[in-house]
């Protein structure tokens, strides 16, 4: 690589949210021609950082430069005029528009508006860079990685040329993966440069040429790709070395515990959710569902915890000496007062699982303020649990009176599972249970969920990463439309076969 | 000055938690540097000397005992309407109709003294009178929150209509009730028997009420922060999805939470009626129930700052009668002022959460308050 000069230079940049720094005196340069991988775990600033660069927040201190010369980023729109574009996991976008009237929406012309000449433009980028999408396809009929691409071919027509991807392929499948890193080489191959914010080792391994690693709001460092490797990376991010392997222990004694037989869920507007799901989950033993986000995961989870209509099919909760109970048609309070004590990790956390604005004795109250004759609450009892799960768990959070909206996402996500294992289930439900945490909380999860395991637990592990579910499941049931596409053990599965199998029904076998 | 290269002159920088005094204090300031824009504005605008016009205010709310007494029967009875929504706030159901629900309270009362006076014991008639009063405002609070549980209808606009129904209602029941024939009010109920009258406690006839709503307020911040029905319609109001993930029966919280707002509401009515004003009119309520809506959410919804809210609100209205009438300025200038006091108020909350740091002197914080 001949040398280069930075395109984007940030020198000392600090930003504070009231007592916490979440930027502090942060270097970092980004070339063109390039793709730079940002690393840290959560909470380390790296979005803090890019959004000063994207414009939504002015640094507290510190200078950045574009091209050599020091400019004021105030607002999205000067970041755009500087040609910065950032693409957030969050799309923003209006559903009931097209893809060409979002991408041009905000934008100032001259004269009568041209959508022609605009879906022509469009699908001229989308040539240049190896896009497939329709410009005149309506938001609410996109995939998630159409409704991506969308986002990123807006900022490209707006002509930017550095752009910044937050977390993009949390919500993509492998086979989407691959296609959105073709795009991005594409771009980087023609001269522009590229910020993609990420936790996924092997991915930035494989697309990036640069990484830069940040912990706790400071710079660590920042190296060529090819010079390191991920274990060096993760203890740059961590600080420490850290194991990389997840454990996965033979199962234990495992009995049939829930039991699904034809499940088939509608959604309220009619649509089928599931489509005669059947199989069984083992005490002692992580079964992985694998599947594209809103394959029936969701509702799969909701149906068993009592909180989803369905519509035809039965759920068996099957005790240790052998009786057989019907969890179907019963809420979770009924469920609970069978005697079968169902926990369950939701996937919106702070929306389902949590009340984000109570604190996290509050929060453990949630599960048990039933309990007792008294119209009052027993509020030691709670704030006992509070105490030995941030204890247990090592949550960080200013005390057990914080309000859990305030705390990172990990420490969230220990508070929930703390409270979800604490009342000793038989069966325990996770969907997306390390969704935006670090290595760190994340292998502290993976740790919980073994644990619970171990002691006989019948785990149902809902998760998007496929190489964690090939390495933590004990079989893996992979969820295509709302189908069973098939059960494979999780010991020697191939992440190829288990992603066509995501993709289309019974994978590889369809095709043959 | 305006070079490219400077940051915006000010930008806003969210705070950490502030220690409690110091929130205090920059309540205390706008309070201040409120009276300092009032005092510009009145003389101004009037040419009156501002000290004069709020000792006025202050002589017009707490000057005699017979004023006071008012103000704390205002107080009273705005403080128990706030109470009844609070409930309802805290679980994010919008209740606007406060204003009806006590006007239901006001009717069943009055209807009871009119039509049972002569049938039974004046103590049973009074035992009576607030049953009634409590079950009208609970139904005409149930209806809509049947309603959100079944078919979420919206709140506001159901609460808010059924003010009207409620204004109409009383509005014929004084032309069926009018004492004499024609003269289109009910006059004073059973003036010579006095029979469905609240008795005075040591001659005052306001002191009933405020024990009353001072005992409603203390059980309310109980009910609210430690009792499971408390703890439920917080959690229904944060995320009906976590209520129903927790098995949390959220349309049979909804009902309940406004069946309990409406009874105080009832009971509000009652106090009115047979406590004090022993008559009902369309404008009873006076406004209270929307009036509550701003002392409920300037109080953070916490029943004890309430007394304090609702006693501003109140002293702001008297102090602003008393400008009106003794200056000879018209009530409108007084409202001027209240919403100057108000502005400051609610204002000064973006200070609490917010501070603004200025370019050249960013390290060093501005704790501008206004």
């Amino acid at each position: 690589m001949e040398k280069k000069t930075a395109a984007v230079k940030m020198r000392n940049i600090t930003k504070a949210f009231g007592p916490v720094l979440a930027n502090d005196k942060v270097w970092l340069d980004i070339y063109r021609g390039e793709i730079l991988a940002l690393l840290g775990e959560n909470g380390s600033g790296k979005t803090t950082l890019m959004n000063m660069l994207s414009g939504i927040y002015f640094p507290d201190e510190g200078e950045i430069t574009i091209d050599g010369k020091e400019v004021v980023i105030r607002s999205p729109k000067d970041a755009l005029n500087l040609g910065i574009g950032m693409i957030h996991q969050h799309f923003k976008l209006v559903d009931v528009l097209t893809a060409t009237e979002n991408i041009i929406l905000g934008l100032e012309g001259k004269g009568r508006l041209d959508l022609k000449a605009a879906s022509a433009k469009i699908r001229e980028i989308c040539d240049k860079y190896g896009f497939d999408v329709d410009p005149d396809m309506k938001i609410y009929e996109m995939s998630v990685s159409q409704k991506q691409t969308v986002e990123i071919v807006k900022v490209l027509y707006r002509g930017a040329d550095i752009l910044i991807l937050d977390e993009p392929t949390a919500v993509l499948t492998p086979q989407e993966t691959d296609k959105l890193f073709a795009v991005l080489r594409n771009m980087r191959d023609a001269g522009k440069a590229i910020v993609i914010i990420t936790h996924k080792m092997h991915e930035v391994e494989e697309l990036s040429d640069r990484v830069a690693v940040l912990r706790h709001g400071q710079f660590i460092g920042d190296m060529l790709t090819k010079d390191t490797n991920a274990q060096e990376m993760t203890n740059m991010m961590i600080g420490r070395p850290v194991e990389l392997n997840i454990e996965r222990p033979e199962p234990v004694d495992p009995k049939p515990r829930i039991e699904v037989k034809d499940l088939t869920v509608r959604s309220i507007d009619g649509v089928i959710k599931l489509d005669n799901v059947s199989f069984t989950a083992n005490s002692g033993e992580i079964l992985g569902i694998a599947g594209i986000s809103g394959c029936g995961q969701k509702e799969l989870l909701e149906a068993i915890a009592g909180l989803q209509p369905t519509e035809s099919g039965s759920i068996s909760y099957i005790t240790d000496s052998g009786e057989r109970e019907e969890l179907l048609g019963k809420d979770p309070l009924a469920i609970a007062d069978m005697g079968v004590t169902l926990s369950f990790v939701p996937e919106d956390r702070l929306g389902m699982g949590l009340v984000g604005n109570m604190d996290l004795s509050d929060n453990m109250m949630l599960r048990s303020f039933r309990r007792g004759r008294s119209l009052l609450t027993d509020r030691k009892g709670p704030r006992k649990l509070a105490q030995t799960v941030v204890d247990e768990l090592d949550v960080s959070t200013p005390s057990i009176s914080t309000p859990v909206r305030k705390l990172s996402g990990g420490n969230v996500q220990k508070v929930l599972v703390g409270r979800e294992i604490a009342s000793a289930p038989t069966v325990l439900l996770t969907a997306y249970a390390v969704r935006g945490l670090d290595i760190n909380s994340s292998y502290t999860i993976y740790d919980l969920i073994n644990r619970q395991k171990k002691s006989g637990v019948a785990v149902i592990y809902v998760g998007e990463d496929l190489d964690v579910l090939l390495e933590l499941c004990d079989r893996i049931l992979v969820l295509c439309g709302g189908k069973v596409s098939g059960i494979v053990p999780g010991r020697g599965a191939k992440k190829r076969d288990v992603g066509m199998m995501m993709t289309k029904l019974g994978g590889n076998k369809a095709d043959e | 000055m305006n070079n490219a290269k400077q940051g915006p002159l000010v930008h806003i920088v969210k705070r950490g938690a502030l220690p409690r005094w110091k929130a205090w204090g920059i309540r205390l300031i706008a309070i201040v540097a409120a009276l300092i824009v009032c005092a510009v504005v009145t003389m101004v605008v009037t040419g009156e000397d501002p000290i004069q016009v709020y000792a006025t205010m202050i002589d017009g709310a707490f000057g005699t005992t017979r004023k006071a007494w008012n103000l704390a029967q205002s107080t009273a009875m705005l403080l128990g309407v706030s109470l009844a929504v609070t409930p309802a706030f805290r679980m994010r159901f919008w209740n606007i109709g406060g204003e009806g629900q006590v006007l239901a309270g006001c009717l069943a009362a009055a209807a009871c003294m009119i039509c049972l006076a002569d049938k039974m014991s004046n103590g049973l008639l009074i035992a009576v009178t607030a049953a009634a009063s409590i079950a009208a405002g609970a139904v005409w609070a149930g209806i809509p929150a049947f309603f959100k549980a079944k078919w979420n209808t919206n709140e506001t606009l159901f609460t808010l209509m059924m003010n009207y129904v409620a204004t109409q209602l009383v509005a014929f029941f004084v032309i069926v009730w009018e004492v004499p024939k024609g003269a289109g009010k009910i006059g004073i109920i059973n003036q010579a028997t006095q029979l469905g009258w609240l008795p005075p406690i040591g001659g005052n006839k306001y002191l009933l009420n405020v024990i009353v709503i001072l005992v409603l307020t203390v059980g309310l911040y109980v009910y609210l922060n430690y009792s499971k029905h408390g703890y439920e319609l917080s959690v229904v109001g944060e995320s009906e999805r976590t209520a129903r993930y927790v098995g949390i029966k959220v349309d049979r919280v909804i009902i309940r939470t406004m069946l309990l707002s409406g009874a105080i509401c009832g009971v509000v009515g009652f106090l009115l009626v047979s406590g004090t004003d022993h008559t009902v009119t369309t404008t009873i309520a006076g406004g209270r129930g929307f009036t509550a809506v701003m002392v409920s959410w300037l109080a953070k919804f916490n029943p004890i700052f309430m007394v304090l809210t609702s006693l501003l609100l109140a002293f702001l209205d008297k102090g602003a009668g008393a400008i009106s009438t003794n200056f000879g300025l018209n009530h409108s200038f007084a409202d001027i002022l209240s919403g100057i006091i108000l502005f400051f108020i609610i204002g000064c909350e973006f200070f609490i959460s917010y501070k603004l740091s200025f370019r050249k002197s960013a390290k060093k914080e501005a704790d501008t308050n206004v």
